[in-house]
């Protein structure tokens, strides 16, 4: 029974994350590309992504400190968080990136800040709510291990 | 001007152009100037030299007249030596002298008279006085006082008689010259001085009269001693230079004067006035020479009045100076227009970076929007799906039928956008894969059958026999222009056809040429009659009609002569690569209004505004086919007449496809039309003779041979060989099992008649199976009154497999090994599975999310994050079937990576020669771009480096199919599938 109703937490939760433009199609694809060959496919990209953009983040900040900004790494660091997070189907993270990439080539300094601290927004609030998302995963497949069991 | 608006840089250049202007104004100025001085010393200059001349001829004259005179009294002198001195007595008395002078005077114009004076001395003066009888005078008219000598006058001329008697030596002039001329022998004259009587101004001549003949060289003692008398004569120069001037042209214009320059300091004027020197500038003088060697004589002349300026030293100059202020002008305004324009110029420039900038910015915007919304429409349209497969009550499934019919609406709304933005950014490019045209039709028929049965309108393809199954090029295009057309075609259609239509263009061309030449007047005829029933589809009239019903026929007639069975291998080949096909939609619908008609192909513009109020649509359509077309090498254009029809056609340039491809390919791309038809035969009762092509050629299709009649009673004779033409000229033949009959040959009692009919047939053993019989309608809601004799119905248009499924269903066959068509999904699986691929990205994400999806598919995937351990992986003799490449990657990027993977293959193909490369001669890794900005990655830039193609980022379905398909080998498929 609880099963059920931590599916159902799932469901609408991931529901809820559409319904808030967070996510997009490509998620669903990535969904349905876990199957019982691959159980935590899902989970890991979702993890991979948190590690690939947390640290992205980080770099982007630390180029955006400085006097003289290099943005053509800034650039390229923009376009990797882009391509990451369209390939999770992050979509308020991606339409943040292709906005700061915008200004990025107009080398707009202000503009690029407010994007980063935009798309940090995006992504701390998508990030919680993946948290939340892979806790429930984890939850439901324990209750699957121990039913095999 | 605007010039104030140049900018502080320019102000430079401008003020340096008018200090040209000025200096340019100086310079004329200076040079008119120049000019009109020296026109005008050249005029002075002239004047001089006229009065030169005359002045000249004037002195000649007068000298020579004068030396005539001088000569002539030379000549009396010795007529007075010869005959008052040297005859004895003298013969000479005052009445011959004076004769003699008065008649020769005329000798002597320029003397007013001579005279003669003797010398006396003054031991004979009482002797002389006695003798001749009066006292010596003189020149006061008193007598002589004492003098050495006296020399009074003893003959005179009549003119001067006057002078008798009076001593010359008298007068202080005469006395002189006396003197002088005696010593020297020659004429001599006196100062100018008041001649007595006439009080003119004169001067007198005088001329020494010797005894004897004196030595040419003798001295002035021995002359003085000789003399006996003097001759002398009075010049009055004032009248007499008066007259010789009147005789002159040019007189009223010049002033002379004469004067005796003996005394240079102190000129004595002989003639005229004398002014003083410098009063005017221009004046001459010439000497004279009166042959006295003591006086000197000068003539001056100058001009009456000052020379005027003359005109054209005024005129001249100044018109000069008007042209010059105009070239000045022109040269002036013409800079100043150069610099306008260069200035507009750059405007214009920078106009144009930003409108193109702009343009760009438009495509990349709208690429980007109508990318963005496409996404979560696909989303909702997808789930529409889903929804429609779920239970759902008739209401709820109207909604959501309707949601996605809108949504479809959408979605291609935006994709033509798309569409036109690429065009207009020249992204667009026309693929070039085979393709089956038939299928591609029938597809576009069904999409609109729905429609043309609700409007009860004819929707019909016809594609000529001689068209080759495959041909190469852009089937989506292909189909897009022409599901554009017959859309357009059957909005504005409420009656009558739309009907396709597929030919060679050569083919087409030919038979026109050859109907034209033949009955192009006939032709006319039929038109114009209005009751006539066109030899159409639907028989009605259409705007292209002389193009349609009489050449369609033709090109039946010469399609079926050359070609009797369906398949390419029937198709007489050509020996050119290229296919030109002429595709036409005809219509019978509203027309285009004539005035609208040359705005056709405008983007957005419709015929008129009502036009979109009653039909919809954007009218964008029209302009994105034509653009295709164009892009496909051909042309596009139409004919319509208002409330008749339209017929739009257009040409595309397509290949062959080459042998190879063979079978699978044409599975793989065309419908799988079943093959269990084949041999068998079909009456088609059809009144109207195009309509009964379109069918027979949808039958052909299929195999089936059929016969076409015009009527239910040809047919049943047909059938029953009661006619015995069909069965007798082709003994043992099948039995038609198959009756097409067009609704319009059907009536419930044709209905009846026709079952008995056949049934009475089969009971007398005429055949042993009754054929069945199919009705063929255009509209759903005629199959109430088709009654219940048919054996099965068949609703427009028809399609080769709708008519194979209702035979099917009918002759009770079933599935006869017709395969069904693998979707999508199914044959990337075939493709794809067990291959060995290599996903390249620096994105982790990325880079499982893709190597996920392909495993989905059934592929080993293998992973790297990096171009260079690609590069490593990729050594010659690896095994890997194909390779997912990012763009971009730092250090080394796709574009590079493939470079240098395609370096070390044809290295190894050099090395070594694959063994088993029969198939595949050379080593050729399958390289895909992975993008995720599709707009961008265009396939040329792909294939330069030697990619394959393309795959957008994260993969959607069907362009990774279509990718794949492109390099997966054939026989791969039928492994798997």
């Amino acid at each position: 029974m609880s099963l059920m109703v931590l599916r159902e937490q799932l469901n609408v939760l991931v529901n809820s994350m559409f319904l808030e433009g967070l996510l997009d199609a490509q998620f669903r694809q990535l969904q349905m590309l876990q199957d019982a060959s691959n159980p935590g496919f899902v989970a890991e990209v979702i993890t991979l992504f948190c590690e690939d953009s947390e640290r992205m983040l980080t770099e982007l900040t630390k180029l955006l400190d400085q006097a003289v900004v290099d943005y053509q790494k800034v650039d390229a660091y923009v376009h990797q968080l882009k391509g990451s997070s369209s390939s999770v189907g992050a979509q308020s993270v991606k339409l943040s990136c292709i906005q700061f990439k915008q200004f990025c080539e107009e080398n707009n300094k202000e503009g690029c800040l407010s994007e980063l601290n935009m798309v940090k927004h995006q992504y701390y609030s998508l990030r919680s709510k993946f948290e939340t998302m892979l806790q429930l995963e984890q939850r439901i497949q324990a209750y699957d291990s121990e039913q095999q069991n | 001007m605007g010039l104030a608006a140049v900018a502080e840089g320019d102000r430079r250049w401008w003020w340096n152009r008018n200090v040209i202007m000025v200096l340019w104004m100086m310079l004329s100025v200076g040079f008119c100037i120049g000019l009109h001085c020296h026109m005008r010393t050249e005029s002075l200059r002239k004047a001089e030299e006229t009065l030169t001349s005359m002045c000249e001829e004037r002195a000649r004259m007068l000298q020579e007249q004068f030396a005539v005179s001088v000569n002539h009294v030379h000549a009396l002198a010795i007529l007075v030596s010869t005959f008052h001195y040297q005859k004895n007595p003298p013969a000479l008395d005052q009445v011959t002298f004076a004769n003699y002078a008065a008649r020769t005077s005329f000798e002597r114009p320029l003397l007013n008279g001579v005279a003669y004076a003797q010398r006396v001395a003054h031991a004979e003066r009482e002797l002389f006085e006695n003798q001749q009888g009066w006292m010596i005078k003189t020149m006061k008219r008193e007598p002589s006082p004492v003098q050495d000598e006296y020399a009074p006058v003893i003959y005179s001329q009549e003119t001067i008689s006057y002078i008798e008697a009076l001593d010359m030596m008298s007068g202080e002039e005469d006395r002189e010259n006396i003197l002088r001329a005696r010593a020297t022998g020659k004429a001599v004259l006196t100062r100018p001085f008041r001649l007595l009587e006439s009080n003119h101004l004169g001067v007198v001549l005088t001329f020494p009269v010797y005894l004897s003949g004196l030595p040419a060289d003798a001295t002035a003692e021995e002359r003085v001693k000789a003399t006996a008398g003097y001759l002398g004569g009075a010049f009055d120069v004032e009248s007499l230079v008066e007259n010789l001037l009147h005789q002159l042209a040019g007189n009223q214009e010049i002033v002379v004067t004469v004067y005796d320059v003996t005394n240079t300091s102190e000129p004595l004027t002989m003639y005229g006035v004398h002014l003083p020197d410098g009063h005017m500038s221009l004046s001459h003088a010439s000497m004279l020479d009166f042959g006295d060697p003591l006086r000197k004589h000068q003539m001056k002349c100058r001009y009456r009045k000052k020379p005027p300026v003359s005109l054209s030293s005024i005129t001249t100059p100044s018109g000069i100076f008007v042209i010059c202020m105009l070239v000045g002008y022109i040269g002036y305004a013409a800079w100043s227009h150069y610099d306008n324009v260069k200035e507009d110029f750059r405007k214009m420039e920078e106009l144009k970076k930003q409108a193109e900038a702009a343009d760009v910015a438009k495509s990349q915007f709208l690429a980007t929007v109508s990318h963005e919304i496409r996404t979560p429409m696909n989303g909702v349209l997808g789930m529409l799906d889903m929804l429609l497969d779920t239970d759902l009550n008739l209401t709820q499934k109207d909604y959501a039928q309707t949601a996605q019919v809108c949504g479809r609406a959408l979605i291609s709304l935006i994709n033509e956008v798309l569409d036109r933005a690429k065009i207009e950014a020249g992204k667009l490019e026309i693929e070039s894969v085979p393709f089956d045209l038939r299928s591609i039709l029938d597809d576009v028929i069904s999409l609109f059958s729905a429609k043309s049965r609700e409007k009860g309108i004819e929707l019909a393809v016809y594609v000529s026999d001689r068209v080759p199954t495959i041909l190469t090029g852009d089937p989506g295009r292909f189909r897009q222009i022409i599901t554009n057309l017959v859309g357009n075609s059957v909005k504005f259609t409420e009656r009558g056809h739309v009907f396709v239509q597929v030919h060679l263009a050569e083919h087409v061309k030919m038979v026109i040429e050859a109907k034209t030449g033949l009955n192009g007047h006939a032709n006319e005829a039929n038109i114009t009659s209005a009751t006539t029933v066109f030899n159409t589809l639907s028989g009605l009239e259409v705007a292209n009609s002389r193009n349609t019903c009489e050449s369609f026929k033709m090109l039946l007639s010469h399609g079926a002569s050359l070609s009797c069975t369906f398949g390419s291998g029937s198709v007489p080949e050509s020996i050119a690569d290229k296919v030109t096909l002429m595709v036409s939609v005809e219509d019978t619908g509203i027309g285009i209004p004539v005035h609208a008609q040359d705005r056709v192909f405008t983007p957005f513009m419709q015929a008129d505004s009502s036009t979109s109020r009653n039909y919809g649509g954007t009218g964008i359509g029209l302009s994105i086919s034509k653009c295709l077309v164009e892009l496909m090498g051909g042309k596009m254009n139409f004919t319509s007449r208002p409330h008749v029809g339209s017929t739009f056609t257009f040409t595309a340039v397509l290949q062959k496809c080459g042998k190879s491809s063979g079978v699978d390919t044409k599975r793989s791309l065309s419908e799988v039309l079943p093959a269990c038809f084949r041999g068998m035969r079909a009456i088609l009762v059809d009144r109207q003779p195009v309509r009964a092509a379109v069918t027979k050629y949808h039958l052909r299709r299929l195999g089936i041979i059929t016969e076409d009649v015009r009527t239910i009673n040809e047919a049943l004779y047909t059938v029953s060989g009661q006619n015995g033409y069909l069965n007798s000229s082709q003994p043992g033949k099948q039995q038609p099992s198959i009756f097409l009959i067009e609704k319009d040959s059907w009536d419930s009692k044709v209905d009846f008649h026709i079952q008995n009919q056949l049934l009475q047939r089969k009971e007398a053993g005429h055949m042993q199976d009754v054929p069945k019989v199919v009705l063929l309608l255009t509209t759903e809601s005629e199959k109430t009154r088709a009654g219940s004799h048919a054996d099965n119905i068949i609703v427009k248009p028809l399609r080769a497999s709708t008519i194979a499924t209702c035979f099917q269903q009918m002759l009770g066959m079933g599935k006869c090994q017709n395969k069904d068509i693998v979707d999508n999904s199914a044959s990337l699986r075939g493709m794809l599975d067990g291959k060995n691929i290599l996903v390249v990205d620096d994105n982790k994400v990325n880079l499982r999310v893709a190597g996920a999806a392909l495993k989905k598919y059934g592929a080993k995937v293998e992973c790297v994050e990096s171009g260079k351990s690609a590069l490593s992986l990729l050594q010659p003799a690896h095994k890997f079937d194909a390779c997912f490449m990012d763009v971009q990657m730092p250090e080394m990027d796709g574009f590079e990576a493939t470079r240098q993977i395609r370096i070390m293959e044809s290295k190894a193909n050099k090395e070594a020669p694959p063994e088993d490369g029969s198939v595949m001669a050379k080593r050729h890794l399958p390289i895909l771009a992975m993008t995720a900005d599709v707009i961008q990655a265009t396939y040329e830039e792909c294939a330069k480096c030697g990619m394959d193609g393309y795959v957008s980022k994260p993969f959607e379905e069907a362009q990774l199919y279509q990718a794949v398909a492109k390099f997966v080998v054939p026989q791969q498929i039928t492994g798997s599938s």
